[in-house]
């Protein structure tokens, strides 16, 4: 049977991804950064799954305007990274598992979650970063990757609590795939940040850490959070921190089991515009 | 009756939202075609006759070659999107962004450095009734 043991929650600044690629990650503004990544990265080597379903929005790389799916499951054998107009990032092609992909559409599209179904589409610094984060610089990524993205750039977006039941039904339809896998679910974007206007530059650390807490110890209630608020107090990039919410869905505390562990949690500001984060909860055994 | 937007009563933030995206979809689908390399090249050649092969508006037009990007946001631009004409010019999201702000790349690097923007008098419109920031800039306060 296949099990969701574990999710992680951090953000995908493109920096991050530079840093990494361009060998400067022991540099001065980056260092303190990247040594509050270490812990997960050790926690990331010592327990690699099967598939990692990452959850992350795209960024005008894949779809545009002329599809906007508010959920769309990645179904294919292989993603390539996108050229974002500053040329593709040089890391390896991320690797789909076709069988899983169709098993969680089938189930929680018969939970009424309308999917979207994607094949052949390019994945971006939200898919990517996160693993550069988590894995440095493999030949190839050490797992496959389901990539689920979110629509969080063209409002509206899908509210707190549909992120949350998402998660819950995606770990419903992976208990219910029959190969022995052991799956993890990332929750990617944030945290607070603003790329935007006037007000560009918005961070909100108080606000921040409270939403680790919130995270961890009720979900339920922060996936009550209203849009807006996201967007005053985390700025309007901020709102990316929803998508956090269907990795939390999918832990077993919230099918009627007991808490996830917290196996590490990094607060860093700033990469380029953004408050970084970064948090690992496991589910007990 | 008109849609709840209660986003609009937060100061120096344009919420790209599907009123947004209904007057700036060929705005952004000319910015997101840059992603191609010879897109770019063609771009940088001859901006206006790049331009032209979109049924932007004229507006729209001048506020890419204006590099305005707050004028871009105002008339249907996406950040993401548009934050690749700044990536056809070598900038990185730092000079990108700061070029909406009261400060230039050095000073929004320091402010980040320094904890950023804080959200202390950002929160609601009333709040930037004074012109906000950059008219506060302007005038030699903070």
């Amino acid at each position: 049977m296949a099990r969701i043991t574990a999710s992680a929650y951090m953000s995908h600044v493109p920096l991050i991804g530079v840093a990494v690629d361009k060998g400067l990650t022991g540099d001065e503004y980056f260092k303190p950064l990247f040594d509050g990544f270490e812990p997960g990265r050790e926690w990331a080597a010592a327990n690699v799954p099967d598939v990692v379903v990452l959850v992350f929005n795209d960024h005008a790389n894949a779809f545009g305007l002329d599809i906007v799916p508010t959920f769309a499951l990645g179904m294919s054998e292989t993603f390539e990274p996108a050229d974002e107009g500053w040329g593709a990032r040089p890391v390896p092609t991320v690797e789909g598992h076709p069988a899983l992909a169709a098993h969680i559409a089938h189930s929680v599209i018969r939970e009424d979650f309308d999917l979207t179904l994607v094949n052949n589409i390019p994945v971006d610094h939200g898919c990517t970063v996160p693993l550069s984060v988590m894995y440095g610089q493999p030949e190839a990524w050490p797992c496959k990757v389901i990539p689920l993205f979110v629509n969080v750039v063209q409002y509206p977006i899908p509210s707190g609590k549909r992120c949350l039941e998402l998660g819950k039904a995606i770990r419903r339809a992976v208990d219910g795939f029959d190969e022995d896998l052991n799956v993890h679910i990332w929750g990617t974007g944030g945290m607070s940040h603003q790329l935007q206007g006037q007000r560009a530059g918005l961070i909100n650390q108080p606000w921040d850490k409270e939403f680790f807490e919130r995270m961890i110890n009720d979900p339920e209630d922060l996936a009550t959070m209203e849009h807006v608020e996201y967007v005053r107090e985390g700025g309007s990039e901020g709102i990316e921190l929803v998508m956090w919410l269907v990795a939390r869905g999918a832990m077993s505390d919230l099918a009627g089991g007991h808490p996830p562990s917290e196996e590490h949690r990094h607060y860093h500001v700033p990469a380029s515009n953004t408050a970084v984060g970064q948090l690992i909860l496991e589910d007990p055994n | 009756m008109g849609l709840d937007k209660p986003y609009l009563d937060i100061p120096g933030t344009t919420i790209f939202d599907t009123d947004q995206a209904a007057i700036g979809y060929h705005l952004n689908m000319f910015a997101m075609s840059l992603r191609d390399a010879s897109n770019r090249e063609r771009f940088k050649d001859d901006e206006r006759a790049f331009l032209d092969e979109w049924p932007m508006t004229e507006d729209q037009k001048q506020a890419v070659m204006d590099r305005d990007l707050n004028r871009i946001l105002e008339l249907g631009g996406n950040i993401y999107f548009c934050a690749k004409i700044g990536a056809v010019d070598g900038q990185n999201y730092v000079e990108i962004v700061s070029s909406m702000t009261e400060n230039n790349a050095d000073e929004h690097r320091q402010m980040m450095i320094d904890g950023g923007r804080s959200p202390e008098g950002n929160r609601y419109v009333h709040e930037w009734e004074d012109g906000g920031p950059a008219a506060r800039k302007a005038r030699g306060e903070n």
